[in-house]
C-alpha cells in the first residue's frame, strides 16, 4: 500500500475561528488541601503608576497560592502593616500572625507606558529575604505577571514548578438535551480568560495541544455528522482538516516533537493506532489487532506509545516500542483501564480505572507495579497532566452535571472547577507556560 | 436527516403521481373517438395491470414506514407498519441480541426489495468509561448488525457504518435504566 499520498491535508480553511471572550468562567473549588499548608502572606501590591490597575495583581497571586492547596493565605483584613519593599518589613508584625513567608511588591508605569513589577519573597521565621524579581509587562499583561510571581514563589517554597502560566483546554455542552451546542474553549489555569476557539451543533471530543502550545488538534462531528480530526492554530484561528477515512478518526496526540500525530482509524477493519507525518504526510500503520486499540499518548522521548487496547478480552493498558513494534501489557489489576497518559519522568501512568463498578482516576507505578486510585468520584475520565507533573486534571460527575476536577498526583491537594454553563469535560493541559516574563534589572 | 425526508417526500410523490397516472387513464379510453359509418366497437376493457403493493416509505426520522398491505408488514395490520430499528446492547458488549433477529430480518427483506433503500447504522455506547474507547466500541455494535444483515443478504456497499460512542445518548439519566437506553445501534434510511 503507498502512503505517501494516502493522507491530504486540506490547508487553512478561513472559517472566522477567531478567538472571542465569553462568559461562564471556570471557578476553582478546594476540596482537599494539604493538612500542613504553609502560610503565606501577599501583601497588597502598591500601584505607583497612572490611574489604576487594570487587575488586582497581588490578589491574583493571593488565589494561585491559595487554590494550589498547599498554602494558607493570610486575608488582607487581617495585615498589620502593608509594606511594599524590604525596608518596610517588620517581621515582628508577620510573626505574630504566624505567617512563614511573606510577599511584597509594587507596580510602576514605565514611559514608554510598559508597566514594571518588583517583588520579593521573605522567610519569615529566618527574617531573611530569599527572592527578589523585577519584570516588565504590557499593561494588559498584569495577569499574566501575577501568574508568573505564583510561578516562582511556589517553586521556591515547594520545589515544584508552578503551572500557573499554563492553560487549560475543555469542551462544554449547553443547551437542552438533544439540541445541545458544543464549545472548544481554552482558559487559564485558574479558570480564568475563557476563549472559544470552536462552536458547533455536533460533538468535539478528544482536544489535545501540540508541544509548542500554538496549535491544537481535536475530533469533530460538524460536517456531515461525522468524525475528522482538525488541527487549529488557537492563535491565527487557522485550521487544516486531515483527509477522513471510512470509520473512525480519532485519539489525536501530537508527538513529543510536534511532527507527527499518533491516531486512530478503523479503516482496515477494526480500530488500529495509525501515526501520521505531519511534515511528509506519511501514514503508517503501528498496531494491527481485530480488537480495539485507541486512546495512544506518547512517552516523553517519543520512542513508545501506550494505548488502550481489549485484545486480551478487556481494555486494558499496553505500551508498543515504535522502532521494532513490541508490545506489552502494562495494567492487570481490574476489569477496565483506558485512556492513559504517560508521566513526564516516564515512572508511572494515570488511567481510568474501574473498582467495583465505579471509574476513578488510577495511578499506576510502573517501577513498583502498584496502583493507586487518586480520585473518589465517579465517571471520571480523561486525565491529562499539568506539564510540571504535579498535578493532573480529569472530568467528573457532580449533581447530574460534567465538571473538571484536579488532584495532585501525590492524592494531597483536590479541587473541583465547576462552571456555570452546562457540562464541561474533555480537559486537556496546554504543555508548557504560554507567557514567559525575563527579569529585568531593579 | 434532512436528506432522508426529502427522500421520502420524493417517495410519497412518485407514488402518488403513479396513482394519479391510473386514474387518469380511464377517462380517456372510456371516450374512444366514434367513427358515424362504423359500429359501435365493443368496448373490451383491457386486462388491468396487477396493482403494485405499496412500497416500504422513509419517515422524517429516517424510520421505514410499511404501509398497510405491505407484503412486510404484519399480516392484518389496519394500520402503517412504523419500523423501530434500535437494537439493544449489554455493557461492554457487541452481541446482536436473538430478541433482536425477527426485526433485523424484516429490516433484511425490505432492503432486499427495494435496491433504491440506503442505511445508515449508528452505534452507540453509555456512558461509563473512556469516549475514544466508546467510540470504538459503537463501531463495534454498528458493525455487529451489519454483519447480520450482510448475512441475510444485503449488499455490504448499501450499509454505512457511524459510530456516536457516548456523544449521542437517547437517555439523558446517569443511572443502569438509561445506560440500558443508550447501549444500542440505530438503523437510520437515507
Amino acid at each position: 500500500m503507498r502512503c505517501s499520498d494516502i493522507l491530504v491535508v486540506i490547508v487553512a480553511i478561513g472559517l472566522g475561528l477567531a478567538s472571542v471572550h465569553v462568559r461562564g468562567e471556570l471557578t476553582i473549588e478546594v476540596t482537599k488541601g494539604m493538612d500542613n499548608a504553609v502560610r503565606v502572606a501577599v501583601v497588597p501590591f502598591e500601584w505607583r503608576g497612572v490611574g489604576s490597575p487594570e487587575e488586582d495583581v497581588s490578589g491574583i497571586v493571593t488565589s494561585d497560592l491559595r487554590l494550589s492547596g498547599r498554602f494558607d493565605t493570610l486575608p488582607r483584613s487581617q495585615m498589620l502593616s502593608l509594606p511594599s519593599e524590604a525596608q518596610d518589613v517588620l517581621y515582628r508584625d508577620w510573626r505574630l500572625l504566624r505567617v512563614e513567608y511573606l510577599v511584597i511588591g509594587y507596580l510602576q508605569t514605565l514611559a514608554d507606558g510598559r508597566v514594571k513589577l518588583h517583588y520579593e519573597l521573605f522567610n519569615v521565621l529566618e527574617q531573611s529575604r530569599i527572592l527578589a524579581e523585577a519584570i516588565t509587562g504590557g499593561p494588559d499583561e498584569l495577569r499574566d505577571m501575577g501568574h508568573h510571581v505564583s510561578d516562582v514563589v511556589f517553586e521556591k517554597l515547594t520545589g515544584i514548578e508552578g503551572a500557573f502560566s499554563t492553560r487549560i483546554m475543555y469542551v462544554t455542552a449547553s443547551g437542552p438535551f438533544g439540541e445541545k451546542v458544543y464549545r472548544l474553549n481554552t482558559a487559564d489555569a485558574d479558570g480564568h480568560r475563557v476563549r472559544t476557539i470552536l462552536v458547533s451543533r455536533e460533538p468535539i471530543v478528544s482536544p489535545t495541544w501540540a508541544p509548542d502550545g500554538n496549535r491544537v488538534a481535536y475530533v469533530s462531528f460538524e460536517d456531515d455528522s461525522r468524525p475528522s480530526i482538525y488541527i487549529q492554530d488557537i492563535a491565527a484561528g487557522t485550521r487544516q482538516v486531515l483527509q477522513r477515512f471510512s470509520g473512525l478518526n480519532g485519539a489525536p496526540a501530537f508527538s513529543p516533537d510536534g511532527r507527527q500525530l499518533a491516531l486512530v482509524l478503523s479503516k482496515s477493519g477494526s480500530p488500529d493506532i495509525w501515526i501520521y507525518h505531519l511534515e511528509t504526510h506519511r501514514l503508517r500503520q503501528v498496531t494491527r489487532h481485530y480488537g480495539i486499540d485507541t486512546e495512544p499518548s506518547w512517552s516523553a522521548d517519543g520512542k513508545s506509545i501506550v494505548f488502550t487496547s481489549d485484545r486480551g478480552g478487556k481494555p486494558q493498558i499496553y505500551t508498543i516500542r515504535l522502532s521494532d513494534l513490541f508490545i506489552e501489557r502494562l495494567t492487570f489489576e481490574g476489569d477496565y483501564n483506558a485512556r492513559a497518559k504517560v508521566l513526564a519522568d516516564g515512572s508511572g501512568i494515570v488511567m481510568v480505572h474501574q473498582r467495583d463498578d465505579v471509574y476513578h482516576i488510577g495511578l499506576l507505578d510502573l517501577r513498583r507495579g502498584r496502583m493507586t486510585i487518586l480520585t473518589e468520584t465517579s465517571l471520571d475520565e480523561s486525565p491529562s497532566i499539568a506539564p510540571n507533573g504535579s498535578m493532573l486534571i480529569y472530568a467528573t460527575q457532580k449533581d447530574e452535571q460534567g465538571i473538571l476536577a484536579a488532584v495532585s498526583i501525590d492524592g494531597g491537594v483536590k479541587f473541583n472547577l465547576p462552571s456555570s454553563s452546562g457540562d464541561v469535560r474533555e480537559p486537556s493541559w496546554s504543555p508548557k507556560k504560554y507567557k514567559v516574563f525575563v527579569s529585568v534589572p531593579d | 436527516m434532512g436528506i432522508s425526508t426529502m427522500r421520502g417526500l420524493l417517495m410519497a410523490g412518485c407514488l402518488a403521481l403513479f396513482l394519479a397516472g391510473c386514474a387518469s387513464n380511464e377517462p380517456e379510453e372510456a371516450a374512444p373517438e366514434m367513427s358515424p359509418a362504423d359500429e359501435a366497437p365493443e368496448l373490451v376493457p383491457e386486462p388491468m395491470p396487477p396493482k403494485a403493493p405499496p412500497k416500504a416509505m422513509v419517515n422524517a426520522d429516517g424510520k421505514l414506514v410499511l404501509p398497510k398491505g405491505s407484503p412486510h408488514a404484519d399480516g392484518n395490520a389496519m394500520m402503517d407498519e412504523v419500523l423501530q430499528g434500535v437494537f439493544y446492547f449489554d455493557f461492554d458488549q457487541a452481541i446482536v441480541k436473538r430478541t433482536g433477529h425477527a426485526e433485523l430480518n424484516k429490516h433484511a427483506k425490505v432492503l432486499g426489495d427495494d435496491r433504491m433503500l440506503r442505511v445508515r447504522l449508528e452505534g452507540h455506547a453509555d456512558e461509563r468509561g473512556t469516549r475514544e474507547y466508546n467510540l470504538a466500541l459503537g463501531e463495534r455494535r454498528a458493525n455487529a448488525i451489519r454483519a447480520y444483515l450482510v448475512a441475510q443478504g444485503v449488499a455490504a456497499s448499501r450499509i454505512e457504518v457511524i459510530s456516536y460512542g457516548e456523544e449521542k445518548p437517547a437517555s439523558p439519566g446517569h443511572n443502569e435504566s438509561a445506560w440500558a437506553m443508550n447501549r444500542r445501534v440505530e438503523i437510520v434510511y437515507r
